[in-house]
């Protein structure tokens, strides 16, 4: 990692920490959709960046984020899991390539780079609902506010990635 | 040895994970228990700062809304100051008169939500202005929930929008006691349950605090009935209560301490104890 990724990387977590609970959590949409744009900051983490690292920092940014909401564990949970599992969607996104560093997330196909998005939003969510209702009675509840919520999460991170993304270049 | 220490140093990402998630989901099995001490609370120093100073910016867009309400229990008030000069003898008690048994204490809302199951309101109050746990929290329509945990100068309300919240409620016509809970899918329609299924309830009854607990006065407004039926034993009612809160646009609320609550408790504790 270069210097100036690692303040990129700083000012990105407390930017989006601050964004989510400032504005993204009052959204509500339609009673109960909410955008969970912070977990941004995992998906954007530099793919050579230490692993072990990485799962801390998203401990961290989950916590911060359940402190302000009140809500236990459940954000810390479901990044640390995100976190954990990374590689594995990145093997299967982007093909073996990306351990040789030659892939850029930013400059990637647009579909292996969805599915990237996708995979890891969804599992959040679903960590996170499923702890957050912990209850198999409201097992439809969960489905739902995983997929409506997933849905509107991923368009939010990739409206941000185009955004930045011209910005850059 | 060595064995052991390699599989350390192979393993140590999915250690570190393994570790970091046991502590998340202790947190979070933490919190789904009726208001202990909680580790992780938005009332402290750091959150409850960065909500006044959130709040300190939005609360200009209600102010029309919240005016308006304020003149409308202004009027009320008024209304029933002129009632006490003209009845110069009290034969009996209004169940809205409330004797001087509880103690009040205003506050602001300074985060509110109402879109996950558990909902959580951080006041603006704590400690310092002698908030304690357990007080009942209104607003000038209806009930709003119980202080679930304080810091010096902030603290969180349990709303009455989350599944662990059961409060007793009657129906105000025929004096039915049950309970109030949140079944999680409209934020301005509570359930009451365990009404007995001889009650007469109709569409559009009343239904207000019952004096069981010692965190709310007796007759307090909770909402109206929305529409009913007999749960699967046919025993009990199920009622749908549209709540007269707003719960979803609170700024103003009122605190309510019983101080005779401890005293309560404490007999009612040492009765258990003797009978055990």
């Amino acid at each position: 990692m270069k210097n100036s990724d690692i303040i990129i990387n700083i000012v990105r977590f407390i930017v989006l920490v601050f964004l989510q609970v400032l504005m993204l959590n009052n959204i509500n949409l339609l009673g109960y959709i909410n955008p969970y744009l912070y977990i941004f900051f995992i998906l954007m983490y530099p793919l050579d960046g230490n692993k072990g690292l990485l799962i801390f920092l998203s401990f961290l940014l989950g916590l911060s984020i359940d402190i302000f909401e009140d809500s236990g564990g459940v954000h810390a949970a479901a990044c640390a899991f995100i976190a954990y599992i990374r590689p594995v969607v990145l093997k299967y996104s982007f093909g073996v390539s990306y351990e040789y560093n030659s892939v850029k997330i930013k400059k990637a196909d647009p579909m292996e780079r969805l599915t990237y998005i996708a995979s890891l939003v969804f599992m959040h969510h679903f960590v996170m609902f499923a702890l957050e209702i912990f209850s198999f009675k409201h097992i439809f509840l969960l489905l739902k506010s995983t997929l409506f919520s997933g849905v509107f999460t991923i368009i939010v991170i990739v409206c941000t990635m185009i955004l930045f993304n011209r910005k850059s270049t | 040895m060595q064995q052991i220490i390699f599989f350390f140093i192979r393993n140590k990402n999915f250690l570190l994970f393994a570790v970091l998630f046991t502590i998340s989901v202790a947190l979070t099995v933490q919190t789904h228990n009726y208001h202990n001490d909680k580790f992780i609370s938005s009332a402290n120093f750091v959150t409850g700062g960065v909500y006044t100073f959130r709040n300190n910016i939005t609360d200009y867009f209600n102010l029309g809304k919240e005016n308006q309400q304020l003149l409308e229990e202004n009027l009320l008030l008024r209304k029933k100051l002129d009632q006490f000069k003209e009845a110069v003898v009290f034969e009996k008690l209004d169940s809205t008169f409330l004797p001087n048994k509880y103690k009040y204490f205003t506050a602001r809302v300074i985060n509110n939500n109402y879109s996950k199951t558990k909902n959580q309101l951080t006041l603006d109050k704590g400690e310092k202005d002698s908030i304690k746990i357990d007080l009942g929290v209104i607003s000038s329509k209806g009930i709003v929930g119980i202080v679930s945990d304080v810091s010096e100068n902030y603290s969180t309300v349990q709303s009455i929008l989350n599944t662990k919240s059961r409060i007793n409620a009657k129906h105000k016509n025929s004096g039915h006691f049950g309970s109030l809970k949140w079944d999680t899918k409209d934020p301005n329609v509570a359930q009451l349950v365990d009404i007995p299924r001889l009650a007469e309830l109709e569409k559009g009854d009343t239904i207000v605090t019952g004096g069981r607990s010692t965190i709310f006065p007796e007759g307090l407004l909770i909402g109206t009935v929305n529409d009913f039926h007999l749960d699967k034993d046919d025993n009990y009612y199920y009622v749908n209560v549209q709540l007269f809160n707003d719960m979803t646009a609170l700024e103003n609320v009122y605190l309510i301490e019983n101080k005779e609550a401890t005293e309560i408790l404490e007999l009612e504790k040492r009765v258990d104890d003797e009978e055990q």
